[in-house]
């Protein structure tokens, strides 16, 4: 019996450990235009195009299966890329997929948390910290504001904030008409 | 010895207003009723708060502590009670706030212990440690750290003390060699023994003849070291012009003085290295210009945090027509969004604005491809170029034209006859590239978190499955072994190696239910159990299940509390 158990445990360690590997090994050996559009993709990972993650719709896009304004994040500046990139016409954002917002990131309102776990597992790229039942937060930085831990939650309780603009991120703006004044 | 001079391309004579304000001596500022001192004293970098609301500080204590590598340490100005800690507006075209410590002064001046800094017995690193806890930065207006641009004590020859003020209007630099040249060239001693250069050249434009009289008699008793007086053509004292005229080496396109072994520090900076390793004071004081539409123009030793508001009553009160206050020269300053802010490190000049003195300019109208800013551009840029592809937002294009060489100095807008703001547009085009730079940054991140995400939940299928293969095996074998557990509910499901799988995991959550009691929920406060019953309820509402404590003993325990 205990043999049958080492025999089992040892090929879960070597499944994981091939797996690992695999991972590691293959990860980079994808279609060169697969990557290029993946490149100019948020990488929100929202899922709004359709498809689970920009990859994947960067895989959609290169098949010809999807068309390339459909990424809302990635909005009018992203679709004249993809247009650039692949040649095409420029066309507007598909409305069904959704509109253009300002950058947000998700708030937790950690006195109605109930520590339910379900927008951890909802987050794509693992932005939630907190464990069962204990209170949960949102990373900040690593927050991508794709929205899909909002629904999940059974108290309402994950509100998408704007990102404030800050003295490290503010922009210049366009030059409207005049302002400069010489002596 | 006499130094040839070279010249640098392009430049413009400007009416340099010097005489408004370069006639009075220095004179200190009062102390105001409030010091708001930034933690963050330029875009680049923050300061961690070293206070709380209520403390007590002294003339020189730390209050921020420097962050990352182009961090300096933030000091109190003077002594007294920090009354808070807060959002404060900034001196920033921005118009934004930043977090800001907020003193009461007490009116006794009494500082915080501190010695001289003996330099010339400590090693390079401490002497560096010791300027970036001063607070040390560049005073020219960049207020780059300047334990960072002393670099690595190797590989510069010539370090050039940048006295050429060639922004119209500014006169601090100017008065601060006039009154204390012996100070400076003490400052620029250690800077040169600090970079490990031989030479020293001071650069000084021609229209300030006390500034270089005053400078050559105290560089006398200093083997290496040499005034040289420059032409005054603005930019004369941008730093690759200096370099330029100097010594006649030409930087190109994307490269640094350093890489060329010459360095520049403001005259400013260098007087403030004096402070700091013979007197062992940080930084907490400047000269700022106060000019333009005013009754008393002139020059003040400053306390970082002072007010604006407070400094400009100092040269008489305000005239009906002044419009704006700008803050560093015409050239290249820029509006102040609010006179609540604070003088700050980078602060050199407050120019007061009117119509008269700054008319607006008229409405821009198409380039004529003149040329005339490309023979302007000190840079030896074709700010036309720039020009076309930043108002396309082609930034890529703009960048293939040197866009970051652009020093932003404002002599193509100041030429130009169809009076477009060029700088304006550089400046949107730069700020512009560096968001994306961070977009692409954060993108890549979540990319690579995405990637490890979808291959980790893989893994634990994965692992779940041969997990669960391994068990299967396992009760298989228990069953044949004997069957001891006949009484088991598991018996039942024996020939189904999954369902005696659930059995016997449900079993084990009982026993483990019965047996471990949460360890966070002892001895809480009437408060929080409250909170938790409110949560508790509120899961139940929703048929989420419920924890063992609240589902189990949850009447007997409120029972007892209301007991
Ligand atoms: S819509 Fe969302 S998931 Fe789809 S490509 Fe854009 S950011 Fe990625
Ligand atoms: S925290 Fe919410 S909004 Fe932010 S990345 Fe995760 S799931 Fe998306
Ligand atoms: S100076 Fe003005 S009009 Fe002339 S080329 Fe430059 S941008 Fe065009
Ligand atoms: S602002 Fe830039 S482009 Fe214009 S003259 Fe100065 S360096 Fe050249």
């Amino acid at each position: 019996m205990l043999t049958a158990l080492l025999i089992m445990a040892g090929i879960a360690v070597v499944l994981g450990a091939a797996l690992g590997y695999a991972s590691i090994r293959f990860k980079v050996e994808g279609d060169p235009l697969v990557e290029k559009i993946d490149a100019i993709l948020p990488q929100t990972q929202c899922g709004q195009c359709g498809y689970p993650g920009c990859k994947p719709y960067a895989q959609a896009v290169a098949n010809g299966e999807a068309d390339i304004n459909q990424c809302p994040p990635g909005g009018e500046e992203g679709i004249r890329k993809l247009a650039d990139l692949l040649g095409r016409e420029f066309k507007p954002l598909s409305e069904e997929h959704g509109v253009e917002k300002p950058k947000s990131v998700a708030f937790i309102d950690e006195q109605t948390c109930i520590g339910c776990t379900l927008c951890i597992q909802a987050c794509p790229v693992d932005a939630i910290v907190g464990a069962a039942k204990q209170m949960h937060t949102v990373v900040e930085p690593l927050c991508t504001g794709c929205e899909l831990c909002v629904a999940p939650c059974p108290v309402d309780c994950i509100t998408m904030e704007p990102v404030a603009e800050t003295v490290e991120t503010w922009k210049w703006k366009y030059p409207v008409v005049e302002i400069r004044k010489a002596s | 010895m006499s130094v040839r001079l070279f010249s640098f391309h392009g430049g413009v004579k400007t009416d340099g207003h010097k005489h408004e304000s370069c006639g009075t001596p220095i004179r200190s500022a009062p102390l105001p009723g409030r010091l708001v001192v930034p933690l963050r004293q330029s875009a680049r970098a923050a300061s961690e708060c070293l206070v709380v609301a209520g403390q007590k500080v002294f003339k020189g204590e730390r209050i921020g502590a420097p962050v990352g590598v182009l961090g300096t340490a933030v000091h109190a100005p003077t002594s007294g009670t920090v009354v808070a800690i807060g959002d404060h507006l900034m001196p920033h075209p921005s118009g934004l706030s930043t977090l800001a410590v907020e003193i009461e002064p007490d009116g006794e001046e009494r500082w915080i212990e501190h010695a001289p800094f003996d330099w010339q017995q400590s090693s390079r690193a401490e002497a560096l440690a010791h300027l970036r806890d001063c607070g040390l930065v560049g005073l020219g207006g960049a207020t780059f750290p300047s334990h960072v641009k002393l670099g690595t004590g190797s590989g510069i020859h010539t370090l050039i003390l940048n006295g050429a003020e060639c922004e119209p209007w500014i006169t601090c630099d100017d008065r601060l060699m006039r009154e204390r040249a012996a100070d400076i060239l003490v400052g620029a001693r250690i800077l040169r023994h600090l970079i490990g250069a031989e030479r020293l050249l001071i650069g000084i434009e021609d229209n300030k003849p006390e500034a270089i009289a005053a400078m050559r008699s105290a560089c006398a008793a200093l083997p290496g070291a040499e005034v040289v007086v420059i032409p005054a053509v603005y930019p004369a004292g941008g730093e690759k012009q200096l370099i330029r005229t100097l010594t006649g080496i030409e930087i190109p396109y994307g490269r640094l003085g350093g890489e060329f072994g010459v360095q520049c520090f403001n005259v400013g900076t260098a007087h403030a290295v004096y402070r700091a390793m013979e007197h062992g004071e940080p930084l907490i004081s400047r000269i700022v210009t106060l000019t333009g539409n005013v009754d008393q123009p002139g020059n003040f030793e400053v306390l970082i945090g002072t007010p604006v508001e407070d400094l400009l009553a100092l040269a008489g009160p305000r005239r009906a027509d002044t419009d704006r206050i700008i803050m560093g020269g015409p050239m290249m300053g820029f509006a102040l969004p609010d006179l609540h802010v604070p003088v700050v490190k980078a602060s050199n000049c407050l120019i007061s604005a009117s119509q008269k003195l700054f008319p607006s300019a008229p409405p821009e109208q198409a380039c004529i491809r003149c040329g005339s800013c490309a023979r302007a551009c000190p840079a030896e840029l074709q700010p036309f170029e720039m020009y076309w592809h930043a108002r396309a937002k082609n930034f890529g294009k703009a960048q293939e034209y040197h866009l970051f060489d652009c020093i932003e100095c404002g002599c193509c807008s100041y030429v130009c006859p169809s009076h477009i703001p060029l700088v304006d547009y550089f400046r949107f085009a730069k700020s512009e590239i560096w968001a994306r730079e961070r977009d692409k940054n954060a993108a890549d991140q979540a990319r690579e978190r995405f990637e490890f995400r979808n291959w980790r939940q893989e893994r634990e299928k994965e692992e779940k499955a041969a997990k669960l293969a391994a068990k299967a095996a396992e009760t298989r074998a228990k069953l044949a072994e004997g069957g001891e557990a006949s009484d088991s509910p598991a018996a039942a499901a024996a020939e189904d190696p999954k369902k005696a799988l659930v059995a016997a995991a449900l079993a084990r959550a009982k026993a483990q239910k019965a047996a471990v009691a949460p360890k966070n929920t002892e001895g809480l406060s009437s408060e929080k159990q409250a909170e938790i019953d409110e949560i508790e309820r509120r899961r139940r509402e929703l048929g989420l299940d419920a924890p063992p404590s609240a589902a189990d003993d949850a009447p007997q325990k409120t029972e007892a509390r209301d007991a």
